[in-house]
């Protein structure tokens, strides 16, 4: 699909190229990327040491669907993961962490908002259920960390990708993109609730 | 032994199916609302991108979605036939599929946090076993995420809140909040499956049933036939749309069952199911052998 504003944000992440992003932007990602969802997020909340550096890096809140095939790892699936579930953990880590891109999907809170805009990150929306395309996107898969203590989906895993398809969901200025649809659909929904009774 | 394998290879292939083929009818809505949205618009290219996976999941033969999501088996057997042992081979079927890498490994010991090597565990898959008058095995299965799974809601009428009193318009407006709770977080545009009445278990699960449905059928209740339709008619106008990026595409079909309730009770509950509506259905002979799809 050909689209106008398409931005490309190319590893290693630098705060230049993310400061520039911009809420509503169609961005296509390249480079190294790092999965991480409930387990991981728990774990360098309460403190755990990462086992990579993540200054700079981009997390993918993502549990792929991952097979050994001829003592290869293979990503069978890798689509994104409800990211408001991390919202209680993601600010100390981006902030203690310098973590400059998150990918997910889903809205955020607050505090990822503040986050983003004290620690010059960009949340950015991948297509949630788009497991083959976004499988497709992943060229390498580098290493994997805490496979056996977590299980395979939980686990860390990096992975180089190209083109990853998504949109700028909260800029590093702090621009929500769903908050302004939330609160027009509240105002349309009561509306709605309040004409033309449904009567049987 | 040979029956034993034959049960085996067919809820296999069943789970494999249904793990990376998207039913017709879905695929079919997602195709119309494609075209309802704006040119160059996120909606659009959120259905573009939908629509890209769901021929790749068939041409790569891999899941659709990587949550590959509670498996909900549905048999109707007949009378008298042994569900002891179509559980058993039916948990065999799905270690089988998480081995081969059709199920991710998505079961999690909920008191230690370990993760489940072969997605069979305690409550895990769920069986609704229902025993008929008929000399075949009907099987459906239902793959739902937890994206979708969370952001479901029970109600009780009246709910002062939604000015929603306990009648057909109270749970209109319980099912509008439901769906304007979710934004596009349960992975829209998704398919709403709703109980009005039962206790809180049987409302969740009357709810779920109603997926079993096809999307373009409408309730033989007239009634809930005519309030499926109303609600989706207000649902387009939310400009939740896919993602919730905005757009038109905020459902693409809602399914309304009744069950009858306590006079001191009035629950709705409403389920959401993604667009990734993993569905489908397969009839086995009382030897399993596989006889088609459904």
């Amino acid at each position: 699909m050909a689209i106008a504003s398409l931005r490309k944000l190319e590893y290693p992440f630098t705060p230049e190229q993310v400061g520039s992003l911009r809420t509503g932007q169609f961005v296509w990602v390249s480079g190294l990327v790092y999965t991480a969802r409930d387990r991981m997020h728990k774990y360098l909340f309460d403190g755990g040491k990462s086992p990579v550096d993540l200054k700079n890096s981009a997390i993918y809140h993502c549990g792929p669907v991952v097979v050994r095939k001829e003592g290869n790892w293979v990503v069978r699936a890798a689509g994104p993961t409800t990211s408001l579930r991390e919202e209680p953990y993601l600010p100390r880590i981006i902030k203690e962490h310098g973590v400059r891109v998150i990918i997910g999907k889903g809205s955020m809170g607050r505090e990822t908002e503040k986050a983003c805009v004290e620690g010059g990150c960009v949340y950015l929306h991948a297509v949630g259920g788009a497991a083959q395309v976004l499988a497709g996107k992943v060229v390498a898969v580098k290493d994997v960390y805490f496979g056996s203590e977590f299980g395979l989906a939980e686990a860390m895993w990096a992975l180089e990708i190209k083109d990853f398809p998504a949109i700028v969901a909260i800029d590093s200025r702090g621009r929500s993109l769903m908050k302004k649809i939330q609160s027009t659909s509240r105002m349309i929904g009561r509306k709605l609730m309040e004409t033309d009774r449904f009567e049987v | 032994m040979k029956k034993y394998t034959q049960w085996e290879a067919s809820l296999f292939e069943l789970i494999r199916r249904t793990s990376v083929d998207l039913p017709a009818d879905v695929e079919q809505a997602l195709r119309r609302a494609h075209k309802t949205e704006k040119k160059d618009s996120r909606a659009r290219w959120v259905l573009e991108t939908v629509l890209e996976n769901v021929q790749k999941a068939r041409d790569n033969d891999a899941p659709l979605c990587q949550d590959t999501g509670s498996l909900i088996f549905y048999f109707q057997v007949p009378v008298g036939f042994d569900t002891n042992f179509l559980a058993a081979v039916t948990r065999m079927a799905v270690a089988r599929a998480t081995r081969f890498g059709y199920l991710r490994q998505n079961t999690i010991d909920s008191l230690t946090g370990e993760s489940c090597e072969t997605n069979v565990a305690h409550g895990a898959p769920i069986f609704y076993f229902e025993q008929c008058a008929r000399t075949t095995v009907d099987v459906r299965l239902l793959m739902k995420g937890g994206g979708c799974e969370n952001v479901g809601r029970q109600y009780s009428l009246p709910c002062v809140d939604l000015n929603a009193g306990r009648d057909l318009d109270g749970v209109r407006r319980c099912v509008l909040d439901a769906i304007i709770s979710a934004q596009g977080n349960g992975c829209a545009p998704g398919i709403l499956g709703v109980c009005i009445g039962g206790d809180r278990a049987t409302g969740y699960e009357c709810s779920k049933t109603q997926f079993l449905r096809k999307l373009d059928d409408r309730s033989s209740v007239k009634v809930l036939g005519r309030l499926e339709e109303r609600i989706l008619k207000d649902a387009k106008q939310l400009d939740i749309g896919p993602m919730g990026f905005g757009g038109n595409t905020t459902l693409l079909g809602v399914k309304i069952g009744s069950l009858s309730r306590l006079p001191a009770s009035f629950f709705v509950t409403v389920s959401y199911m993604c667009w990734a509506f993993r569905r489908r259905g397969a009839l086995l002979s009382v030897r399993g052998g596989f006889k088609k799809w459904l």
